[in-house]
């Protein structure tokens, strides 16, 4: 077995990670898509946090998945407007 | 308020049932109320992990169904006074859980206990799913190999859809566990590393569990190891890991066996 053989037989992690990548972009597609609902959230609590001053809960983000159609549910509860763009501004 | 926890991963043999004990017993050992229930039905373990299998009168589904009271199921542990063991039932079919009645046992530990720590058994099927369902957060168990990280991504995937908090649009929190690593052999690349572990899961680290001898003693005394030998590497990591979940902010590092005069002599320990 040459040098160059015996290390890169070694070191199969580094296959291990680069398969597992390919394989589970894969199944996240067909799975659904992880996540959807925390990003989604995060999202467009920075859209907003951009203008004024917002809570994380005031955010919330409802996926329902159905058989031919899913649903997305977006609820935002603004905060008083004045006091709010005053607090971002500062 | 009292916090459910469910130690999952799909994959089985990675460690879940180890982890429930250990980092029940080492929340406990810190003074917080602990329960950890087995929902491993059929396929018990966590009796014998924590070294009660001969004190389980009633069961999980026998509460569930009404056949005891929750009182009578529990099981106080000998070592540390507010830890509790909930035991799965051995003979009964895992049907006999339905998601109502569940809730309703959980409901009733809220009552009493700080955390609740849910035992999950293996796979994607009803009994990981009833496991989860009521979860605030989840420990999702991995060991640094492919088809456990594959699996622990479905599980992630799981969390996110199929849980209460999910359904209702709140977020699920989840934690990686990253055990049986053995840093010598990630160090040679024969091994995932912990930073491809992350990478490829996204979710926050708890800790990281070295592989060890001192589990496999532990588990065959029938003791969490944070009990039979704190100061091990595994021990540590528990440690550490368990003040992370109560929020505490501890440098991550891969706990290594201290070897004292007696290890030194006899270059391992005499069990
Ligand atoms: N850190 C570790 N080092 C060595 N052996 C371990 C470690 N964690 C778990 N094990 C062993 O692996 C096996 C499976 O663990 P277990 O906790 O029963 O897994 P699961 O509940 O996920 O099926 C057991 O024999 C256990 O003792
Ligand atoms: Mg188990």
């Amino acid at each position: 077995m040459s040098l160059l053989n015996f290390l890169s037989r070694r070191r199969s992690a580094p296959v291990a990670r680069e398969r597992l990548q390919i394989l589970l972009a894969h199944e996240r597609a067909v799975h659904g898509h992880r996540d959807l609902v925390a990003i989604l959230q995060e999202e467009i609590l920075a859209v907003i946090a951009k203008h004024m001053a917002i809570e994380r809960e005031k955010v919330q983000v409802k996926l329902d998945r159905g058989k031919s159609t899913s649903t997305l549910e977006i609820d935002i509860e603004m905060p008083d407007l004045a006091q709010a763009a005053a607090a971002a501004r500062h | 308020m009292a916090k459910i926890l469910v130690v999952t991963s799909g994959k089985g043999g990675v460690g879940k049932t180890t982890s429930t004990a250990s980092l029940g017993a080492a929340l406990a050992q810190s003074g917080q109320r602990v329960v950890v229930v087995d929902f491993d039905v059929g396929l018990r373990n966590l009796d014998l992990v924590m070294g009660a299998e001969r004190r389980v009168v009633f069961d999980l589904i026998n509460v569930v169904q009404g056949d005891a009271k929750l009182a009578q199921a529990l099981i106080r542990d000998k070592r540390v006074d507010t830890l509790s063991l909930l035991p799965a039932s051995q003979t009964r079919d895992k049907d006999a859980l339905t998601e109502e009645g569940v809730a309703k046992v959980l409901a009733e530990l809220r009552e009493k206990f700080d955390w609740i720590i849910c035992d999950s058994p293996a796979g994607i099927e009803k009994g990981a799913t009833l496991a989860m369902y009521n979860a605030d957060a989840a420990v999702v168990v991995t060991n640094p190999e492919v088809s456990s990280v594959r699996d622990s991504d479905r599980i992630i995937g799981l969390l996110d859809s199929k849980t209460k908090r999910a359904e209702k649009g709140e977020r699920m929190e989840k934690h990686l566990l990253l055990t049986r690593y053995d840093t010598a052999r990630a160090a040679r690349g024969e091994m995932l590393k912990t930073d491809d572990v992350l990478e490829i899961l996204s979710i926050p680290l708890l800790g990281i569990i070295p592989e060890s001898e001192e589990v496999l003693r532990a588990s065959n005394i029938g003791a969490p190891i944070t009990l039979s030998n704190p100061a091990s590497a595994a021990g540590r990591a528990y440690f550490d890991a368990a003040k992370r979940l109560r929020g505490e902010d501890i440098p991550m590092t891969v706990p290594v066996e201290r070897r004292g005069l007696m290890g030194k002599l006899f270059g391992r320990r005499v069990a």
